[in-house]
């Protein structure tokens, strides 16, 4: 059973990948497609197996609250929340046109059963803090779950919420970091180092977890891992920028990309290959 | 003489204003959260945080979380009130109450304190002259600037019920008394306090109070001059503004703020579109920044006092 799990989490994991790689070929200027690929894994985990979602009923007051903060991930964002039946797959074809619920950034306005839209970095765990923050207020049983760019780390907006989601105890808060190593300019450890990351959350007063972002087993455990004892958690995911296509893979350029028809049949080609691979 | 119509609003600063009545507010309301960044004395939340204590959020000096988490909040179905300076709240924090707040259409109650040259010791770090221009151009951002206590409680009232996001700005010192009864002032609307033919001053905040007192001076010399107060900076009373244009000689705008951006730019957009040829100042910080002293001393010095607007006034007249 808990193979089978697995197993189906993975797949959901590269049919994230397809849609990303298609969605670069089929749109109009490009997508940030570096960013969405090293996603795959955490959507898949998140959407479809922890966080207590209805995609029929997408303002559910007992929901838990999913916060993109790298809204450049939106490629991945919504192929995840596509799947998941918060809208028709097909619409993923119109990325970026007019009318589309997609957009190079995820946009409430356009896309159901988004929280908040974003796209200037910094801004998730603020909002995330504050959605916490009223969910202890009311003794809420949800929980806030916010996804950030490595990064975005950058910038201090980031670091006064994790000042304050540690005062006001907000273990009801699980921040994930796309740790892909990779911002718009280069590695992050040129352009401004964010390491020891691990131990500033912790000097900061979180409950931190490493993992390798593309497992989906150690995926698991960080969500499900318990003792913050009133401590907000950070899952660090160790990922690779454009993961799961070889010509994408922790490449500067892979931050932003609209893909040739032949490219983007070879991404599909691996990512055919990798998910034949789950047993 | 006692009045048993008296507000107990009367004699405050707008700042004590909206401390007192939000604490009224909150009692019947639970989903009332105020935010603050490390001002809580400053913005009046004192007495909340005694009353509310688990109500009462401190970010500590962190602007931008603290925007970002009202946000959070009003997702949530909270009412929440931000409290900060106005300096900070339209520039600290500036992107989050853009983003955050109006581009997703949320409930949020920014009320910043100190708004103009009130901390006038402070210097131009604390004088907030940027801040009505910087809200204005927000799409969807109701702009408020109550003139004095009464009708800033009365505009606390009237955003509780807003669907959308409000910028209150408020005032450290105590502006000159306007009005004495509560009432409720409309968002979108302009009060009309004296109608005149040789000029008409549209004011807001506690220049309304000041123009008050320059109008007695000038009516003395024989002119006929109006006053309008213009407290709800958007939406603009277009209407009342274009009806006081056509019937008047001139008019004067007279602000607390950089005159780009704020009331005087908001009437003359309305002139220009409206093609009413009229003489035409604005007055208020002339584009420039501002050097501290005592209140009463620096708006004595920048013409904002009744004797600098009466003198502006006198001006505009004798064009």
């Amino acid at each position: 059973m808990e193979t089978e799990k697995v197993n189906s989490l993975q797949k959901i994991a590269q049919e994230i990948r397809e849609d990303i790689v298609r969605t670069s070929r089929d749109c109009v200027e490009g997508v940030h497609i570096g960013g969405s690929l090293s996603l795959a894994e955490i959507l898949a985990v998140l959407f479809f197996e922890v966080a207590k979602i209805d995609p029929k009923n997408p303002g559910w007051s007992e929901r838990d609250r999913i916060v993109l903060s790298k809204g450049h991930g939106n490629a991945g964002f919504a192929a995840a929340m596509a799947r998941r039946g918060f809208f028709p797959l097909e619409e993923l074809k119109r990325f970026d046109l007019l009318d589309a619920p997609l957009s190079m950034h995820v946009d409430k306005h356009r896309m159901p059963g988004v929280e908040i839209s974003s796209g200037s970095l910094g801004h998730g765990l603020p909002i995330s803090v504050g959605i916490a923050l009223s969910g202890l207020l009311d003794k809420a049983a949800w929980r806030v779950y916010c996804i950030l760019g490595d990064g975005e780390l950058m910038e201090g907006s980031v670091w006064e919420a994790v000042m304050s989601a540690a005062h006001y105890h907000l273990d009801n808060l699980t921040a994930i970091v796309d740790r892909n190593q990779f911002s718009l300019d280069g590695p992050t450890e040129e352009i401004m180092s964010l390491e020891p990351l691990a131990d500033k959350f912790r000097d900061f007063g979180w409950f931190v977890l490493e993992v390798d972002g593309h497992n989906v087993e150690n995926l698991l455990g960080a969500f499900h891992a318990t003792g913050m004892n009133g401590k907000p958690k950070v899952i660090i995911a160790k990922t690779v920028k454009g993961k799961g296509v070889s010509f994408l893979e922790n490449k500067t350029s892979s931050h932003f990309a609209r893909l040739k028809p032949e490219q983007a049949e070879q991404a599909l080609a691996e990512i055919a290959q990798a998910k034949e691979q789950i047993h | 003489m006692e009045n048993n119509h008296q507000s107990e609003f009367v004699g405050l600063s707008s700042r004590d204003a909206f401390g007192k009545q939000l604490l009224k507010l909150a009692k019947d309301d639970e989903r009332i959260v105020a935010l603050t960044a490390d001002l809580a004395s400053s913005t009046r939340l004192v007495e909340f945080k005694q009353a509310y204590p688990e109500r009462m959020f401190n970010f500590g000096i962190a602007e931008q979380d603290m925007m970002g988490a009202s946000a959070g909040f009003a997702l949530t179905g909270k009412i929440p009130f931000v409290c900060t300076f106005a300096a900070f709240a339209s520039m600290r924090a500036c992107e989050q109450a853009r983003t955050d707040i109006a581009y997703n259409n949320l409930p949020v109650r920014i009320c910043a304190s100190h708004g103009g040259i009130g901390l006038a010791a402070g210097g131009s770090t604390h004088h907030a002259l940027e801040d009505l221009s910087i809200f204005r151009t927000m799409a969807g951002m109701t702009v408020l600037v109550p003139a004095d206590g009464v009708q800033a409680a009365a505009l606390v009232r009237a955003i509780m019920n807003l669907p959308g996001p409000s910028y209150l700005r408020l005032s450290r010192p105590t502006e000159p008394t306007i009005y004495t009864e509560d009432k409720e002032f409309p968002i979108g609307k302009a009060d009309v306090l004296k109608e005149g033919k040789d000029l008409t001053i549209i004011a807001i905040g506690g220049m309304v109070g000041y123009t008050l007192k320059a109008i007695e001076s000038l009516e003395a010399e024989g002119y006929s001059v109006g006053l309008i107060n213009a407290y709800s900076l958007k939406p603009f009373d277009r209407e009342t503004i274009r009806d006081a244009a056509r019937n008047t000689q001139a008019i004067l705008t007279v602000e607390e703020h950089n005159i780009i951006g704020g009331l005087g730019s908001a009437t003359a957009e309305v002139l220009a579109e409206e093609g009413i040829s009229v003489k035409f100042r604005r007055h208020g910080i002339l584009d420039h920044f501002t050097t501290s002293a005592p209140y009463e001393d620096l708006i004595h010095h920048y013409k904002l006092d009744a004797e600098g607007i009466a003198s502006v006034g006198r001006e505009l007249l004798n064009y």
